[in-house]
C-alpha cells in the first residue's frame, strides 16, 4: 500500500471530513475528536457518497424510551438510506459481520519529516509548523 | 415429557389442534343473560341491548358460515354438536381453541365491555368447555379498559383451558402502545399467546383511506390492519418488555409476509435511530414472536409460488394449523392450504400449537 | 469484501452495447421558497398563504406530524450548494441526477405545501392549478427531459376536472395525479368523474404516496414512529388498489391505466392473490366485476419500482418481478429523498437486456407516450 498525503490536519475541522481522489478511489477523511478516519467514499449498500453521510452519536437502547449515546460522532448515517456505519473499521451498525465500508489507515505525521521523502509535492508545500494527514491507500 | 406427551395425558392423543374456531353467542339476552350480575340483567333487558354481532361478520355473508356448516336454526357455530361434528369429525382435529367473537369487544362503555366479555367467557367455559374436553378457549378481554382486561386474564389464569387472550385486530390504538402493556404482563405471566382476531372496533376508518364500500373491499383491508399491528407490537417494543410473549394473528391471510418482512427490515435499517432499543431485524423479531394461522393462507396460484412463499418467511415455527370453522374458507374435509411443503404440515398441526398455546399441555 | 453488495447489474452495464436512456418515473421539484408560486396565484391566494397559511388535518402547521429519519425527506447529499431545499435548483438536479445518470425523461411529482390535503378546498384547487403551472415555468420549459403531471385533488370534484381539463389543452401532461389519502377510498363513486375525464383525455391516473387525509395511517389507529408510518404507505396502495378494482372502476372504465408511485412492488402479489382468493365468497356482494381482480390488475396498472425490495436472497426479488411481471414495472428514483434506488445498483438480482430495456425505458415510453 502506498502512503498518500491526503490534507494538512488544520484544514479538516473537528466534526469535518475531505475528500480526496487516490489511485481513482475517492476516499473521505474524518476528523472527529482529534482523530482522523479514512473510508471510501462509497456506502455499500447503493453507492451514495459518504462526506454527506450525518456524522452522529452511536445510539443504543436498554429498552424504550432510553436512548444511551456513545462515541458521539463516530457513526456515519449514510446521506442515503441512513444506514449506520462505525468510521473506525467501517462496520455497519445493524449487520457489522456483513456489511461493511472499506477503511484505511490513517496516520498523522509533521511537516518535518516530509520535507525529506519523496512527498514533497506542488500541491502540499511543507510547513515545520503543521502537520499533515497521510493516508495509506 | 414432550409437550404432546403431556397433553396426551390429559384425554385424548394430540394429532391435530384447530387453532381458530368460533363458537357463535346467540344474543346478549339469550345466551348470555344467565352469566350476567343483576344489574347488568336488568340493564339489558329493561333497555333491550342486544344485537351485538360483530359488525365484520353478519351471520348471514357467506363467508360467516359454510353452507353445509349452516343449522337449520340459528347462527352458524352456535350449535355444539354441530361445531364436534364440523371441527372434530369432518376436519380432522383431535383439540380445537375456541376465539368468540361478539360485540362486546367492541362496546364503549367500559364496565358494559368488562361484564359482556366476563360473561362471553362465563359461557363458553359452562357450556362449550365443560361439555368437551376436546375443546379450549381464549380469553375474550375489553381492550378498552386495559385494567379490566388485566382483571379479567387474572379471574381465568387458574382455568387451564382458557389458553390464550383474544383481541381485535383493528382497535381504538395500534396494540404495541404503552397502555396495553399491563396486558401483556399479564398474559405473560400466565403463559398466555396474545390472539390477534380479524375483525374491527370501528373507532376510525377500518383502513388508512377511509371507509369501504363493501364487506368484501373490508374484509381485504384486513390484512393492512394486522401488519400495521405486528409494526407496532415491534417497534413499541413489546417483545422486548415481554420476551416470553407470543402473539397470533387468526384469520390474517399469509401470504403478505415475506414482503412484508423485507419492507421491515429495510425501513428499520435506515431508520433504527428512532426506536434504538429494536437491536435486530424485524424480521427476526417476528420469527421468534409472532405465529400465524393457516386459514386464509391466500396463496399463490401454483405449488412452486407456495414454495417460494414458505422458504422467504424462512421460518417452520410460525404456522398454525386452523380452519377458521365455521367461516367459509374453503371446500371439503382439508383445511391444510394446498401445497404446502411436508415440512410445514408436520410441525403446523401440533407441534407448533403446543409451542405457541403452552397451557395446552396443561391438565384441563 | 465488495465494494457495493451483490452488484450483478455492473458487469451487464459494460457490455451492453447500446447504453439504456433511463425514465425516471418519480422525480421531486420543490419550490425555492412560497414566493415562487406568486406568480401563479392570485392576489387574494397569495395573501392567503402568507396569513392562513396550510390548513390540514393534522397537529402541526409547518411539518408533518411525523419527523421524518432526515431533513426534508431528503437525500443529504442533494441540497443545491446556492441554497435552498433539496429539488428546488434546476441545475443541481442536472448536475446531480439527471445528466449523469442520463435520464431521457423524468415525471414530475410534486409533494410541497400538502397540495392534497389542504382543507380549504378553494385554496388547495388554487395551490395545484399554481403548481401545475409552475412546472411547465420552472422545469418542463427550463429542461425538456422533465414532464409535468396534473394534480387534481379529488375531494373538490368539479374543481378537479375544471384544472384536468385546463392542464389537457395545454397537452404538456403525463396524467392527472389525485390524492393518494383523501376522504373517501378512491373507487368511491363521487370521484368517477375524474376517471370518466382520465379515460375520455387517455391520460393515467397517477396515485403518489403519503398524503394526510385525516384517517389515521392504519385501519387500527395511529402509529407513535415514522418508522411505522413509513411503511404504512404501502399498505394505504394496497387498500387503494384493492377499492379501484373492487368498486368496478376499471369495469365502468376499460380503457383508463393507473400508475402507482413510489409504493414499490412487494405488496402487489400478496393483495392480488388476496382479492382472487375471496372473490368468489364475496362475489354476489359485487355483481358488477366481471372478471376476476388479478386479471383488472394485469392490464390497467403499473407500479413504479422504488422503492425497491430488498429481500436477503436476490432470487426472491426475481420471484417478486416474475410475480408482477416486467411489463408492469416503471423504475423510479425518487430523487431527491432519502429511499432514493440509484438505477445502476438498486436490483440486487440479475435481469436481461430486454427487461431492463422494458423496465427502465419502454414500459413508461409506452404509458405516458413519450
Amino acid at each position: 500500500m502506498a502512503r498518500h498525503i491526503v490534507a494538512r490536519t488544520t484544514e479538516i475541522p473537528p466534526g469535518g471530513n475531505k475528500v480526496v481522489a487516490v489511485d481513482g478511489r475517492d476516499i473521505v477523511v474524518f476528523h472527529v475528536n482529534g482523530e482522523f478516519f479514512a473510508l471510501l467514499n462509497r456506502c455499500p449498500h447503493e453507492g451514495a457518497p459518504l462526506d454527506k453521510a450525518a456524522c452522529v452519536a452511536r445510539l443504543t437502547s436498554s429498552e424504550p424510551g432510553v436512548y444511551q449515546r456513545s462515541r458521539v460522532g463516530e457513526l456515519l448515517r449514510c446521506a442515503w438510506h441512513g444506514w449506520e456505519f462505525d468510521m473506525r473499521n467501517g462496520q455497519s451498525y445493524f449487520d457489522p459481520a456483513r456489511v461493511k465500508i472499506r477503511t484505511y489507515p490513517v496516520v498523522i505525521e509533521d511537516g518535518e519529516t516530509l520535507a525529506k521523502g519523496p512527498y514533497v509535492a506542488e500541491t502540499f508545500p511543507v510547513h515545520i509548523e503543521d502537520s499533515y494527514v497521510i493516508v495509506e491507500a | 415429557m414432550t409437550a404432546k406427551d403431556k397433553m396426551q395425558g390429559n384425554s385424548m392423543a394430540v394429532t391435530r389442534i384447530d387453532c381458530d374456531i368460533h363458537p357463535a353467542v346467540g344474543g346478549t339476552r339469550t345466551t348470555l343473560l344467565p352469566y350476567l350480575d343483576d344489574h347488568w340483567k336488568e340493564q339489558v333487558v329493561s333497555r333491550a341491548i342486544d344485537g351485538l354481532d360483530l359488525n365484520s361478520y353478519p351471520p348471514n355473508m357467506p363467508l360467516s358460515g359454510r353452507a353445509d356448516w349452516r343449522p337449520a336454526n340459528g347462527k352458524p357455530g352456535s350449535d355444539l354438536a354441530m361445531v364436534q361434528r364440523g371441527a372434530f369429525d369432518q376436519l380432522g382435529s383431535s383439540h380445537a381453541i375456541c376465539n368468540v367473537l361478539y360485540g362486546a369487544q367492541a362496546v364503549f362503555d367500559s364496565y358494559m365491555a368488562a361484564a359482556f366479555c366476563k360473561a362471553i367467557n362465563d359461557w363458553i367455559a359452562a357450556e362449550w368447555l365443560a361439555r368437551d374436553p376436546r375443546l379450549r378457549a381464549s380469553i375474550v378481554v375489553p381492550m378498552q379498559a386495559p385494567d379490566l382486561a388485566v382483571e379479567e386474564i387474572e379471574r381465568r389464569a387458574a382455568d387451564n383451558r382458557f389458553v390464550s387472550v383474544l383481541v381485535l385486530a383493528q382497535g381504538e390504538s395500534l396494540l404495541g402502545r404503552r397502555h396495553y402493556w399491563p396486558v401483556y404482563q399479564a398474559a405473560e405471566k400466565h403463559k398466555l399467546p396474545i390472539a390477534v382476531h380479524a375483525g374491527s372496533q370501528y373507532r376510525g376508518a377500518p383502513s388508512s383511506i377511509g371507509w369501504p364500500s363493501y364487506r368484501y373491499e373490508y374484509y381485504l383491508a384486513e390484512a393492512q390492519a394486522f401488519q400495521a399491528q405486528v409494526l407496532s407490537l415491534i417497534y413499541e417494543g413489546v417483545f422486548l418488555k415481554f420476551p416470553g410473549l407470543k402473539v397470533v394473528l387468526m384469520e390474517s391471510g399469509v401470504s403478505w409476509l415475506p414482503a412484508f418482512m423485507w419492507r421491515a427490515n429495510k425501513t428499520w435499517r435506515g431508520v433504527r435511530v428512532e426506536v434504538p432499543w429494536i437491536d435486530r431485524e424485524p424480521a427476526a423479531i417476528m420469527r421468534d414472536h409472532i405465529r400465524l394461522t393457516t386459514q386464509p393462507f391466500d396463496a399463490p396460484p401454483d405449488a412452486a409460488g407456495v414454495a417460494d412463499i414458505i422458504e422467504m418467511i424462512g421460518s417452520d415455527k410460525m404456522f398454525l394449523f386452523a380452519s377458521d370453522y365455521p367461516h367459509w374458507q374453503f371446500d371439503g374435509d382439508d383445511a391444510i392450504p394446498p401445497h404446502l411443503p411436508a415440512s410445514i404440515v408436520s410441525r403446523m398441526c401440533a407441534d407448533n400449537p403446543l409451542e405457541t398455546f403452552p397451557r395446552l399441555s396443561l391438565a384441563a | 469484501m465488495s465494494d457495493v453488495i451483490d452488484r450483478p447489474l455492473l458487469e451487464q452495464e459494460k457490455a451492453a452495447k447500446t447504453r439504456l436512456r433511463i425514465i425516471d418515473c418519480d422525480v421531486h421539484p420543490s419550490l425555492h421558497s412560497h414566493a415562487d408560486l406568486n406568480q401563479f396565484l392570485p392576489k387574494r391566494w397569495q395573501q392567503h398563504l402568507k396569513t392562513y397559511g396550510s390548513h390540514l388535518r393534522t397537529p402541526y402547521i409547518g411539518t408533518t406530524p411525523y419527523p421524518r429519519s432526515s431533513p426534508l425527506i431528503a437525500r443529504r447529499d442533494a441540497w443545491p450548494p446556492t441554497g435552498g431545499p433539496p429539488g428546488s435548483d434546476l441545475a443541481f438536479m442536472q448536475k446531480q441526477h439527471l445528466d449523469p445518470l442520463d435520464i431521457e425523461f423524468g415525471i414530475l411529482q410534486v409533494l410541497d405545501l400538502f397540495i392534497f390535503s389542504q382543507q380549504n378546498l378553494e385554496f388547495g384547487a388554487a395551490i395545484q392549478r399554481a403548481i401545475n403551472e409552475w412546472q411547465l415555468a420552472y422545469w418542463s420549459d427550463r429542461d425538456p427531459r422533465l414532464k409535468a403531471s396534473i394534480l387534481a385533488g379529488q375531494d373538490d370534484t368539479e374543481a378537479a376536472i375544471a384544472e384536468i381539463d385546463r392542464c389537457a389543452k395545454i397537452g404538456r401532461y403525463m396524467q392527472i395525479n389525485v390524492c393518494p389519502r383523501a376522504n373517501e377510498p378512491l373507487g368511491r363513486r363521487r370521484y368517477w368523474p375524474i376517471y370518466a375525464r382520465a379515460q375520455e383525455l387517455d391520460l393515467p391516473l397517477g396515485i403518489h404516496v403519503g398524503g394526510y387525509g385525516g384517517h389515521a395511517p392504519t385501519g387500527g389507529g395511529w402509529p407513535s414512529y415514522y418508522v411505522e408510518e413509513h411503511q404504512s404507505n404501502a399498505h394505504s396502495v394496497a387498500t387503494q388498489l384493492s377499492s379501484l378494482v373492487i368498486e368496478g372502476v376499471l369495469e365502468r372504465f376499460p380503457r383508463l391505466r393507473i400508475v402507482f408511485i413510489e409504493g414499490g412492488l412487494g405488496w402487489i402479489p400478496a393483495t392480488t392473490w388476496r382479492m382472487d382468493q375471496h372473490f368468489e365468497r364475496f362475489r354476489d356482494e359485487v355483481p358488477h366485476l366481471k372478471r376476476r381482480p388479478s386479471e383488472y390488475v394485469k392490464e390497467h396498472f403499473w407500479f413504479t419500482t422504488q422503492p425497491i425490495d430488498e429481500p436477503d436472497e436476490a432470487k426472491h426479488l426475481r420471484s417478486l418481478i416474475e410475480w408482477i411481471g416486467v411489463d408492469r414495472m416503471l423504475f423510479s428514483s425518487d430523487y431527491p429523498h432519502w429511499d432514493f434506488d440509484d438505477p445502476r445498483f438498486a436490483f440486487k438480482t440479475p435481469l436481461t437486456e430486454a427487461e431492463r430495456a422494458k423496465i427502465f425505458n419502454g414500459n413508461a415510453r409506452a404509458l405516458y407516450k413519450l
